[in-house]
């Protein structure tokens, strides 16, 4: 190494202190945000699994149980298929959050952001918006596949893009559960399964793949006030067509009531955590 | 001593308790200005967990802690603009350059994107990473991602600086390097907090060392007061091997501030002495007319592997004493 000492410009602090509030919290957000995409760009198998998975799961579930199920109404099972799979999709690349989250913690990175004089929600807060940006991509790559093989938005313009907005905010909810997962957990291996379990089970128990009056009646009681039923729903009534303010509201009920939990709780618990 | 706003780092009854574990049992820590602290002990000792609570990561469960005038428990925000802290791994995103691991914390330390990207250069310059500026910090060999960990820690040029274990994984002209800059950085006014298991490292570095065993603090004070503390110089003489060094221990026990000692294996006759040179000359001029013979005579000072070994040992008996009771 060089004999160099850093310079160290002691009485130079006014940039620091003239960046207050939310400036400082959207700035730090942005920044955060670009490490993430960076490192979603960077990391092969990351990439991978964010575009090779949501395909597969458009296309295997639509020729697996599409020659079966026909539910009332459309013509077409992708059709009524596809916002199902925007749920299920973003909901297992949200356990990649958790994972990303505990890995964090573990490396000693969370310890360098907390001494770090920045806002005290960026980190989770940059974690989620990178993870929304990467969702609408996959958002938009599933559409195409599924327009490939007969998917179509049926309600018109504004309705398909409140439908993909509707799945980012579903997108944004599931990823705050995760980070707090993630520094609750605090092991990557743990926190991906931890992610993933809740979702198997609320997705397999929801509208995602065959209507609800399908299922037998303790299931149907269970499906009937699942938040991924929902969420699915409003979804499809933002595609399909027809009335769209009865399932949305309790769709948005959902994602604000997670939210106002999630969020809270897992900032407190950043501000709290330290490396092992 | 400084008044208390010349102290940058002032800690006063630190607890801390990690359920069963009482991590620290009241510690105190006082740093002056421009000054180097090294924080020694073996693992486990609580130096992390200080360190930890002096850059607002933990609250103390009891205890006050000033870094700068500012109480670091009620207004963490603002110690957090005056310190800089590289832990105990070398925290770096694997998945990004060297030069945006320094920019990213540069700009969330508020320096502005252009400020972020010359202070990265800069820094790069100095830790003699601008080679591998633009390669992946994953690809790194581990002396070159502690220097970048350090780097970062130096961004917004703190005031006040923890380093924990900073030189773990360095090869030696790496460590080298390092001293020179924290020696550098302490010039320009900076304080430093440096925890370490190199007893070497404090030595050369700290102004003042504070020794940690246990979540306590059992000695403190200048290298060379802790080797005081330890006893004075020790004078060793060693006889031929066919002699006895029963006849050499005869000659200049009366010599040594304490009871001479002889070591098993080599015969060396080992006498603590209070004026080292002067006694050495006594003994020499004894063991002349004594017509006994030397192999090997040394004047030597305490290291402070010996001042660590005997601080520790001493406070496991204590503690062995205390439990037995």
């Amino acid at each position: 190494m060089t004999v160099t000492t850093p310079s160290l410009h002691l009485d130079q602090d006014a940039s620091t202190a003239a960046m207050t509030g939310l400036r400082c919290l959207a700035s730090d957000v942005v920044v955060i945000t670009g490490r993430n995409l960076r490192r979603l760009v960077r990391v092969p198998t990351l990439l991978a699994f964010a575009t090779v998975q949501p395909v597969l799961f458009v296309l295997l579930w639509t020729y697996a149980f599409g020659g079966a199920v026909s539910p009332p109404g459309v013509e077409h099972y992708v059709d009524y298929l596809l916002p199902g799979i925007f749920v299920l999709a973003i909901a297992f690349g949200a356990s990649q959050t958790g994972v990303a989250i505990a890995d964090d913690l573990a490396t000693g990175m969370i310890d360098r952001f907390r001494a770090l004089p920045m806002s005290r929600s960026a980190v989770l807060a940059g974690r989620t918006l990178a993870d929304a940006v990467r969702n609408l991509f996959v958002l938009l790559l599933m559409t195409g596949v599924g327009a490939a093989i007969g998917f179509r938005f049926h309600a018109g313009v504004p309705e398909a893009a409140a439908a993909i907005g509707l799945a980012l905010l579903v997108g944004v909810a599931f990823s705050w559960i995760n980070a707090l997962l993630g520094l609750l957990v605090r092991d990557a291996e743990s926190a991906g399964l931890a992610g993933l379990l809740p979702v198997i089970v609320l997705v397999f128990t929801s509208s995602t793949f065959v209507p609800v009056a399908t299922m037998p009646d303790w299931l149907q009681a269970f499906a009937n006030v699942n938040p991924v039923t929902a969420t699915v729903d409003a979804l499809r009534a933002l595609t399909l067509g027809g009335p769209t303010s009865e399932p949305v509201w309790p769709a948005l009920a959902w994602i604000t009531a997670l939210l106002a939990i999630t969020v809270p709780a897992a900032v407190l618990r950043y501000r709290r955590t330290t490396a092992r | 001593m400084p008044a208390a706003d010349e102290w940058a780092i002032l800690a006063e009854g630190l607890v801390k308790r990690f359920g069963a574990v009482q991590a620290l049992a009241g510690v105190d820590l006082r740093v002056p200005t421009g000054t180097v602290l090294g924080l020694l002990g073996p693992n486990g000792a609580g130096k992390t967990t200080a360190v930890r609570i002096l850059a607002t990561l933990l609250r103390p469960d009891a205890g006050t802690v000033r870094v700068t005038g500012l109480d670091a428990v009620r207004h963490p925000a603002a110690v957090r603009r005056v310190i800089g802290l590289s832990g105990q791994f070398a925290a770096i995103d694997a998945y990004l350059t060297g030069r945006e691991n320094l920019t990213m914390v540069g700009r969330l330390s508020g320096l502005g994107r252009g400020g972020a990207r010359r202070r990265a250069g800069e820094l790069l310059e100095v830790f003699e990473l601008t080679a591998a500026a633009d390669r992946l910090a994953g690809g790194y060999s581990g002396g070159m991602r502690r220097r970048l960990d350090v780097a970062a820690s130096l961004v917004s040029s703190p005031p006040v600086l923890f380093l924990d274990e900073p030189t773990t994984g360095l090869d030696p002209r790496g460590r080298a390097g390092l001293w020179q800059i924290v020696n550098g950085l302490t010039a320009q006014g900076c304080t430093v907090l440096l925890t370490t298991q190199y007893l070497e490292e404090a030595d050369q570095l700290a102004d003042a060392i504070v020794v940690m065993d246990s979540g306590r603090v059992i000695a403190a004070g200048t290298a060379d007061q802790l080797k005081a503390r330890v006893g004075g110089d020790r004078l060793e003489l060693r006889a031929t091997p066919d002699s006895d060094p029963a006849a050499l221990v005869a000659v200049v026990a009366d010599l040594g501030s304490g009871p001479p000692t002889v070591d098993g294996d080599s015969g060396t006759v080992l006498l603590p002495v209070a004026d080292g040179p002067h006694v050495l000359a006594q003994a020499l001029a004894r063991v002349a007319a004594a017509e006994l013979h030397l192999t090997n005579v040394a004047l030597r000072r305490p290291s402070l592997d010996d001042v660590f070994l005997a601080l520790t040992e001493a406070d496991t008996d204590h503690a062995e004493a205390v439990e037995s009771r």
